[in-house]
């Protein structure tokens, strides 16, 4: 039963992966993301991360999304040539990647397998949230700081970014 | 857990690929954070599965961290998409050669 789950959450997200590379249309790539990310989404619950597929769909698909959209709606652009000029460098590199992948993994077999050494924090029986809510906020502390300065920055970057030329608008006013 | 390991990692490479293949071909700037997305996205596939696999906690905090990330540089990137489509009413990624010799 979990692997038809599996299957069909990997087959999806796959897909939908390759149809955002693939679409003419920005606006169709955005929502074949949308799909995706809810697809991810459902992989986290059958892994047993439920907080995280929340937190998937709050951020990724209310949030993110939103702003991509927003934006190519706002740019109203006309559709053209989908790929650059250098694409046979680009296909060439991303050739190499792909034949590397596959020879990667038919050669899993030969390493040892990975042990889990059962010092960690377990996923609580009390329930993922609490879990990680507890390690989230002893362990690392100071990383959840730190990422709180990372979103004050982007948001402070996001507006004067965005914002016209700043000398033109203190001349006007 | 009956869906072993390697499925997943197979899976985020699958997925990561597509997302450099994005990066490396298309014109339109915002299609190529789309892909960033991907990549991204590959990358919590995998911390998750493996939280799962080693019965730790800590791969989702960081799956958490990856988040804010992500949600940061996409209100920083799509600003500059926006800056830029100010500058040369364009956001493919051929037309910006300023830093070009």
């Amino acid at each position: 039963m979990e692997q038809i789950f599996f299957f069909y959450f990997a087959f999806v997200i796959a897909a939908t992966s390759m149809l955002v590379v693939a679409m003419r249309n920005p606006v169709y790539s955005a929502l074949a993301l949308l799909i995706m990310f809810f697809h991810v989404a459902g992989l986290y619950v059958t892994l047993h991360a439920e907080f995280l597929a929340a937190v998937q769909i709050i951020v990724y698909a209310g949030a993110i999304l939103v702003l991509y959209l927003f934006v190519v709606m706002l740019l109203n652009l006309k559709q053209d040539d989908r790929y650059h000029r250098q694409w046979p460098m680009a296909a060439a590199v991303g050739v190499t990647l792909f034949v590397e992948a596959i020879i990667l993994t038919v050669m899993r077999g030969w390493t040892a397998p990975l042990v889990a050494t059962g010092t960690e924090t377990t996923v609580g029986e009390a329930g993922n949230t609490e879990a990680i809510g507890d390690v989230l906020y002893s362990t690392y502390l100071f990383p959840f700081e730190v990422a709180s300065l990372i979103l004050l920055v982007a948001m402070i970057g996001a507006i004067v970014l965005a914002k016209k030329d700043l000398s033109e608008v203190n001349s006007e006013g | 857990m009956t869906v072993p390991l390697s499925y997943y990692l197979v899976l985020s490479g699958i997925v990561f690929l597509t997302g450099v293949m994005g990066v490396l071909l298309r014109r339109n700037i915002i299609i190529i954070l789309l892909s960033v997305e991907l990549m991204l996205n590959a990358t919590n596939i995998n911390f998750v599965a493996f939280s799962q696999y080693f019965h730790d906690v800590a791969g989702q905090v960081f799956v958490f961290f990856a988040l804010t990330v992500a949600a940061a540089e996409v209100a920083v990137g799509l600003a500059i998409i926006v800056a830029l489509y100010r500058a040369k009413s364009t956001i493919n990624v051929d037309e910006f050669q300023l830093l070009k010799w």
